[in-house]
């Protein structure tokens, strides 16, 4: 059991290295900008991390969609699988949980909330299984496809609430509220915290166990760490396990985006998401794919996001800043993850040549 | 620039890789005019000699002349610019380029497609070597892809062409016209060199031969004053050891059969032709070929790994395999050893994975089969070559399945891990596993092996346990 804990150890110790950098980098972005670093510190800090209130209401609230989605990332790239269309696969959750919530409703309105719970996991794998399948029949890079599938999410999103699901006025590109029962509660009166947060807890602590402790999590470790090993003395079907893997991670996006639209913005928006499935490939990548530690890491870029708010409106530091800060941090975790990227890199070579 | 100066001259060529000579002062003389054999055994030496010659590799020791002039090649692009052109076993095309352009690159100056256009149509008309300049090589046959090679080698207007192993992956009709072209070319002051395992192809087209064995030449002569048994006899060598046959054993039931089995590649190339053999209990079947002659198919289809494109092979639930490539077929080099032993029936497992018991079970694989490792649960990466060797012979041996295949399990090993691994497997047979081995030494096949089976070109047969019988086999000569 000591080595396992201590690789947890080892990853934490690199992913505290890797927020220390953040850190840094921001400092260093305000500097150069000119902007009175303190104050601005200060404010993102308050905003993320001021008051319970700011925590629970803002940042876990924030992290809850980077949970989700940093957990599909996680178990996709773990065998092997770059899905990038987290975001796709999140916004189409998002659209089939708001259409299950406006229309079931009267005497089966108690169904609603779980059916679209469920509707938004499924149609997030499907989304994805468009991607699995081209990739599995015809060798079709998921990276090219899922980035494609994003696009037609986010315009079919875009013509949804300006068409079928918009609201009545016909006035805002957005979809009218849905029912009652069909939001996800509050975890206590007054805040903006709802039980969706405390699902995607579930489904890290899920995720970590398949991964470690059973014969179908070990698989697809197994493919992701040499799927010619995996293939010749595992003797394992590789090609279904990647696509297993890839469903189930299309299923997280999914009932992430429904999640989003049960417990915080109760309606379907253009912008429903600013980009949280692309936010979850460095959620996943800070926590090394390791489930437990992509809710350290969701946090983390939850409160990034929730305080670059509250800088923005108190130090009057745009809050693209912290976008920057993102991305150099995307960057910094890729390049000193250079075992994994070199692999990475031999595997799409390798890919292509086939 | 004298006319009866060799085209190409070796003299007392050495070189070291780390502790192997594959070099040691190997000499080879290529006469205007000709086209020349160059023949030996897997690991002879002959790919680094000609490596040598195109620049690829820098010897150790040794006169390279060109002509008659004196020369160092400190990259292939030097020996390009003497008039060199050497066509690799493995091809070196960008499938998504036209015939054009894959010419295009790697020119000299300026990328100019259409005027490589225009060359390949010239070399096309003047050498018979006719391929569509504007065609995806994404889309070409093997022997078309392998035209273009030397299209791309005659574009830089080589005029001493090396081919390695340039049969290796044609089908018999293409090899033959191959040859043909070959021997036209090697006209006037243009030469040819043929890298070859296979004696009648050196016997049928070339004019002199050269035989290397251990980095040495031991033969080099005017084919016409050669036989096959002349070459047969200087690629091998004197044989210092008998071959000890032991008493012979009463042979258990048949485990593995194959019956009438072909393989063929996802290029369409027959890798292995209507195979029917039988592997019993308690006996260990050595295989015996040259590079490239379908062996490893031959063995992955014996471990249940490759499927029989027609035929029917019969084979028990459980075999070890232990692949050719441990790094990339057989081991997760960034995971634990622990975790490396539960991929053996990872596939077919279900459930939880009891984590204390399998590492239990690989510290007692590490104990009895001696893999010098500190604990369970280092990364299988930190092993050396020959505990990984050790490892994952161990893995596959553990739970005495009913059949072993191994490839090569010594490439690499020194000679008392050697000794080592080829023990185990001789206890495997005792122990009633029927244990099919392939090794790229033949002393080694013939060292364990209780019969012999011979692949050459695609065809298995069995052979008598007799050095000289296997060797000819090999090389396909009757």
């Amino acid at each position: 059991m000591s080595p396992r804990l201590s690789a947890v150890w080892r990853a934490a110790g690199l992913s505290a290295g890797v927020a220390a950098v953040t850190l840094t980098l921001l400092v260093a972005v305000l500097g150069v900008g000119g902007y009175d670093v303190g104050a601005a510190l200060r404010a993102l800090a308050g905003g993320a991390f001021g008051s319970w209130s700011a925590f629970i209401s803002g940042t876990l609230v924030r992290a809850t969609p980077l949970l989700f989605a940093g957990l599909a990332v996680a178990i996709a790239f773990r065998a092997g699988v770059l899905n990038i269309g987290a975001e796709g696969q999140l916004v189409v959750g998002a659209a089939v949980a708001a259409a299950v919530g406006l229309t079931v409703t009267g005497p089966l309105g108690l169904a609603a909330l779980p059916l679209a719970l469920v509707a938004g996991a499924l149609c997030g794998a499907a989304w994805a299984a468009v991607a699995a399948v081209l990739r599995a029949r015809f060798g079709v890079l998921e990276v090219i496809s899922t980035i494609m599938l994003n696009f037609i999410a986010q315009y079919g999103l875009a013509w949804l609430v300006r068409g079928p699901l918009q609201e009545p006025t016909h006035i805002y590109p957005q979809s009218e509220t849905i029912a009652s029962l069909a939001r996800l509660p509050a975890l206590a009166g007054g805040i903006r915290l709802h039980w969706g947060f405390v699902i995607a807890l579930a489904a890290a602590v899920a995720l970590w166990l398949i991964l470690r402790r059973t014969a179908a999590g070990f698989r697809v470790r197994a493919v992701g760490a040499n799927p010619f090993a995996a293939a010749s003395a595992g003797r394992i079907d590789t090609g279904r396990v990647a696509t297993g893997a890839f469903l189930l991670s299309g299923a997280l996006a999914g009932l992430g985006g429904a999640v989003e639209v049960s417990g915080v913005t109760y309606a379907l928006y253009e912008n429903i998401s600013p980009g949280y499935g692309y936010t979850a490939i460095a959620v996943a990548l800070l926590a090394r794919l390791n489930p437990l530690l992509v809710v350290a890491s969701a946090v983390l870029f939850g409160a990034l996001e929730a305080g670059a708010v509250s800088m923005q409106r108190d130090a009057a530091v745009p809050s693209v800043v912290v976008s920057v800060v993102e991305a150099v941090l995307i960057l910094v975790v890729v390049a000193t993850d250079s075992v994994r990227d070199r692999w990475f890199a031999m595997r799409w070579f390798a890919r292509r040549a086939a | 620039m004298t006319s009866d100066a060799p085209v190409l001259a070796l003299r007392a060529v050495s070189k070291r890789f780390g502790a192997v000579r594959a070099l040691d002062a190997a000499s080879l003389e290529v006469r205007a005019g000709t086209v020349h054999a160059l023949l030996g055994e897997n690991g002879a030496g002959k790919s680094t000699l000609m490596h040598v010659a195109f620049g690829l590799v820098q010897p150790d020791a040794g006169e390279i002349t060109i002509r008659g002039i004196s020369r160092r090649f400190g990259s292939p692009a030097d020996a390009i610019a003497a008039g060199l052109g050497m066509v690799h076993q493995h091809f070196t095309l960008v499938p998504a380029f036209t015939v054009a352009e894959n010419v295009a690159l790697g020119g000299r100056g300026r990328y100019n497609a259409r005027g490589a256009a225009a060359r390949v149509r010239e070399i096309g008309a003047s050498t018979g070597l006719v391929l569509d300049p504007q065609a995806k090589v994404a889309s070409l046959a093997v022997g078309a892809q392998q035209r273009l090679e030397i299209i791309k080698a005659l574009a830089r207007d080589a005029t001493l062409l090396i081919l390695d192993e340039p049969t290796a992956v044609l089908a018999p009709a293409d090899a033959a016209e191959l040859l043909a072209w070959v021997r036209r070319f090697a006209t006037g002051d243009r030469a040819a060199v043929l890298i070859t395992h296979h004696l009648h192809d050196a016997l049928e087209v070339a004019d002199d031969v050269t035989v290397l064995r251990r980095g040495a030449t031991v033969l080099a002569r005017v084919v016409r004053e050669t036989t096959e048994a002349d070459l047969v006899h200087a690629m091998l060598g004197e044989h210092h050891q008998r071959v000890v046959v032991g008493p012979a054993r009463a042979r258990g039931a048949p485990v593995i059969a194959l019956r009438g089995v072909s393989v063929v590649d996802g290029r369409g190339v027959v890798r292995l032709a209507d195979v029917s053999c039988e592997v019993a209990a308690g006996e260990i079947v050595g295989v015996a070929a040259v590079e490239g002659a379908g062996q490893h198919e031959l063995l992955r289809l014996l471990a249940g790994r490759l499927a029989p494109s027609t035929g029917r092979a019969e084979l028990p639930s459980d075999i070890g395999f232990v692949p050719a490539d441990r790094q990339r077929d057989a081991l997760m080099l960034d995971l634990t050893l622990t975790e490396n032993i539960a991929l053996r029936g990872a596939g077919a497992a279900r459930g939880l994975l009891s984590w204390r018991a399998l590492a239990a079970r690989t510290r007692g694989i590490l104990a009895r089969f001696d893999v010098r490792a500190p604990g369970p649960d280092i990364p299988a990466r930190t092993l050396s070559g020959g505990n990984q060797q050790k490892f994952v012979l161990g893995r596959e041996l553990a739970g005495t399945p009913q059949a072993l295949i191994v490839d090569h399990p010594t490439r690499g090993l020194d000679i008392r891990a050697t000794d080592e691994v080829l023990a185990r497997l001789r206890g495997a047979r005792d122990a009633g596993i029927a244990v099919v081995m392939y090794s790229g030494d033949l002393d080694e096949v013939l060292a364990v092996a209780d019969r012999v089976l011979v692949v050459h070109a695609g065809r298995v047969r069995e052979v008598p346990l007799d050095r000289e019988q296997v060797g000819r086999a090999m090389l396909g000569a009757a």
